[in-house]
């Protein structure tokens, strides 16, 4: 059973960087405009930049 | 004449620098606006950095460079076809956008700390099964405890502040005995796990919070969104002023920059925004969003006009003789006031259940407690058995059963154009059997439409359509709005007062006044609710009567509702000649015209003593206190602020549909409560006696507390759709329906 000390804090670690992750892209706006965000990948404004 | 814009009142300044503004937009279809209105902007001067939130309709620009001038964003979007005004991130919004955010934090801490203790709940019970040894179950326990009691006192803020402000207020809501479960989960768990006990009970609290954040998350979601639409037309409309300086300039500011004496200019098709009197210039007025009145009024030098009245056809000068308290505007706030008091204070259905439900919960927990004692139990065992049938009584199917419907039914209303404005909305209009219409506006459509149109040749309409779009007057904007024209003319120069010309392939266009295209006008029966408007191509002309017109479906939904057993009446400030009119078309027996505000309160008040539960539809500033006064009532988008901000519910578009789909869609919604609330109570008579007599294990309360959530969000779903004939008939009407407001209500939907 020892290897629940690292197991358990492993599990804990990665749970936290997911919340974090949350937390982070919800402190930056991502969740304010969710029609807007699926519309805006099928512009084509990077392609006339490339070529 | 040189207008400079002040929108410095707008501005916002950022820490580092930067100015930013915000802006309402109008006219946005589809995914693709979204480039061409920032490209648009980014190519202007300055390089502002523009950002358009398609969820709220709403634009941001920031920029560093003291070259560019905000003003010019509206004039840049105008030839792309979009509408756009200053919006003034309004305090109540700003407190919705902080409430959401935390609302968010609190599901995310709630499922991390859910998802991580269930890993841990699940070992333990596999491991009671099998062999687990007495110190890694503590040690499994602890460590739940570890996660759960902080991450549940944070995530449960918004249930123990209500909870508590209902409790101090000394009344009982839903959040009393969700707070009142969770927290006695918890000290219970705490004190299973230091007795050294099999069970704990830390993930089915987490559990509970998740389930019930995750539902007001998603309601207020959708409430921001409806807050945040309904918000930008009121900024599209909220007028500016254009006041005369003393050095003979003109700048255009705020309404509520302007003082006593301030003079404005107010050119033909600019709404009156102030109370006051004209000072120099002539024009017919249209006073009907103000008393109801279709027919024009014709004001010249020393007459009184009141803020609201559109201005048709000359440009004049006014002075400000009310600014403020003094209004007419105020004057009907004051009104408002009386009539909303007098609507007692509506209780929430979930609140009127909780009323009972708290105080039988806590009794039935009492009752086992002393029942196990009395029967030679332990005083522990008694108190964990009462505390067991707490937590299963944990009314979470009860406490979704109300929100998930809400959620669906307000979403599904939203995409058919029609915005709920407050929270017992869907409650009230469910329970009318009476539906009391206003006629100019409401019944009628907010523009003219044409009457000749038979008469008038299909390419000199058109000509006549791309024409209107130019102009700034309202019985133009009819023109455009009903032959559905979209794109402008180029080089349209408008001649104030008379009307709009352009020069096409070598031919002079024009649309205006008979005289300004050179023919003679045909009156044809009440000139007085009729004008006439004449286009001319090259040496072709001919004339076009503008005047009221129905609501493309008012007929089939007046029909709709006497069939559905719903009385209908017409209350209009209008005159009785008029009112008859449409009253006869329309087949609606009950109709009275010219009357004031204040009768139009007592007639509601009249029908509520019969006990009549009256809807009344309106839009003018006179239907205001009505619509406080009814037991629900509806505005449409074009309607007077006043009117839309007292409204329970805004609908959008031409058509009178929403009003058919708000009552079938609430009644809807309110027989799903209904349904939820049952198998709700289903789940808990078959629950309460298992865990009464102390034979239902966490695993199997958890179990059940999910599937009961379960089967009611999904019961709710079925409020998504509103069937009825209802819909067949506007797919029929859609045909005849202007385009304007097909892309309005379909932007908005997606």
């Amino acid at each position: 059973m020892s290897v629940l000390i690292f197991l358990l804090p492993i599990a804990l670690a990665l749970g936290s960087i997911g919340l974090a992750g949350f937390l982070w892209s919800l402190r930056a706006g991502q969740y304010e405009d969710l029609d807007g965000a699926a519309l805006r990948i099928l512009t084509d404004d990077d392609v006339g930049q490339a070529q | 004449m040189d207008v400079s814009a002040d929108l410095s009142g707008y501005v916002q300044t950022r820490a580092d620098g930067a100015a930013e503004i915000d802006f309402a937009v109008q006219g946005i279809l589809c995914g693709t606006c979204i480039g061409v209105i920032e490209r648009a902007i980014a190519r202007m001067q300055g390089a502002p950095k523009p950002r358009l939130n398609y969820t709220m309709r709403r634009l941001h620009v920031s920029w560093t460079a003291a070259n560019f001038n905000p003003a010019d964003v509206a004039r840049v979007l105008a030839p792309l076809g979009y509408t756009v005004r200053p919006f003034d991130l309004a305090a109540s919004e700003d407190e919705d956008a902080r409430r959401s955010r935390a609302l968010m934090r609190c599901l995310a801490i709630a499922g991390f700390a859910a998802m991580n203790v269930m890993l841990l709940s699940v070992s333990i019970w596999a491991g009671n099964a099998s062999d687990i040894d007495d110190n890694t179950r503590d040690m499994f326990h602890w460590i739940s405890a570890l996660i759960a009691l902080p991450a549940a006192f944070f995530a449960g803020q918004p249930f123990f502040l209500s909870a508590l402000g209902a409790l101090r207020a000394r009344s009982l809501n839903m959040d009393v005995p969700i707070s009142l479960g969770v927290s006695l989960a918890l000290v219970m768990s705490v004190f299973e796990t230091a007795t050294h006990a099999h069970h704990a009970y830390y993930e089915s609290a987490l559990m509970l919070l998740f389930f019930l954040l995750a539902g007001r998350v998603l309601d207020d979601a959708m409430r921001s969104r409806t807050r945040a639409i309904v918000n930008n037309f009121a900024s599209l409309r909220a007028f500016q002023a254009f006041r005369v300086n003393t050095d003979g300039g003109i700048t255009e500011v705020p309404v509520k920059a302007l003082r006593h004496y301030d003079v404005v200019l107010v050119r033909p098709g600019e709404k009156f925004p102030i109370d006051g009197k004209i000072l120099s210039g002539s024009s017919e007025i249209d006073d009907s969003l103000v008393t109801g009145e279709s027919s024009h009024r014709r004001v010249e030098a020393d007459d009184p006009v009141y803020a609201g009245a559109i201005n048709l056809s000359g440009t004049v000068r006014a002075e400000v003789h009310a600014a403020g308290n003094d209004t007419l505007l105020h004057e009907i706030e004051r009104l408002l006031e009386t009539a909303s008091s007098g609507k007692s204070r509506y209780v929430l259905l979930a609140d009127r259940v909780a009323r009972y439900y708290a105080p039988a919960v806590h009794l039935g927990a009492l009752v086992t407690a002393i029942g196990w004692f009395l029967a030679g139990a332990s005083l522990h065992d008694a108190i964990v058995a009462a505390i067991a049938v707490l937590i299963v009584t944990c009314p979470c199917a009860l406490a979704l059963a109300i929100p998930a419907v809400h959620v669906v039914a307000s979403g599904s209303l939203f995409r058919r154009g029609l915005l709920l404005r407050k929270a017992d909305a869907l409650e009230r209009l469910a329970e009318v059997d009476t539906v009391v219409f206003d006629k100019t506006g409401t019944l009628t459509r907010p523009e003219p439409g044409i009457a000749n149109r038979a008469k008038v040749p299909a390419d000199l309409l058109a000509i006549a359509a791309r024409l209107a779009l130019s102009s700034r007057h309202p019985l133009a904007r009819g023109i455009a709005v009903e032959a559905g024209a979209s794109s402008p003319f180029d080089n349209v120069v408008e001649e104030s007062g008379r009307g709009v010309r352009t020069i096409v392939d070598g031919e002079e266009l024009r649309l205006g006044s008979p005289d300004f295209c050179g023919i003679d006008a045909d009156y044809a029966g009440d000139a007085s609710r009729l004008s006439v408007i004449a286009v001319r191509h090259g040496a072709r002309c001919c004339t076009i009567q503008v005047k009221q017109v129905l609501r493309p479906d008012a007929a089939a939904c007046i029909a709709w509702l006497k069939q559905t057993g719903i009385g209908v009446e017409i209350l209009s400030g209008d005159n009785l000649h008029a009112v008859n009119e449409v009253a006869v078309k329309l087949g609606i027996e009950a109709a009275q015209g010219g009357i004031k505000p204040a009768e139009k309160v007592r007639r509601l008040e009249d029908l509520r003593a019969q006990g009549r539960r009256v809807l009344m539809v309106g839009d003018g500033l006179n239907d205001a206190p009505a619509l406080a006064a009814a037991h629900a009532s509806l505005s449409p988008s074009t309607a007077a602020d006043v009117s839309q901000s007292v409204a329970d519910a805004i609908f959008l578009g031409d058509r009178l549909q929403p009003v058919c789909d708000a009552i079938t869609g609430s009644r809807r919604a309110m027989r799903l409560m209904r349904e939820n609330l049952w198998l709700a109570a289903i789940y808990n008579i078959l629950a309460v006696p298992l865990a009464v007599f102390g034979v239902l294990t966490p695993l199997l309360a958890a179990a059940g507390m999910s599937g009961s959530s379960l089967l009611v969000t999904l019961n709710a779903l079925r409020a998504r759709d509103i069937d009825e004939h209802s819909i067949k008939q506007s797919r029929k009407s859609r045909r005849s329906q202007p385009q304007i407001s097909a892309p309005l209500t379909a932007g908005v939907g997606t």
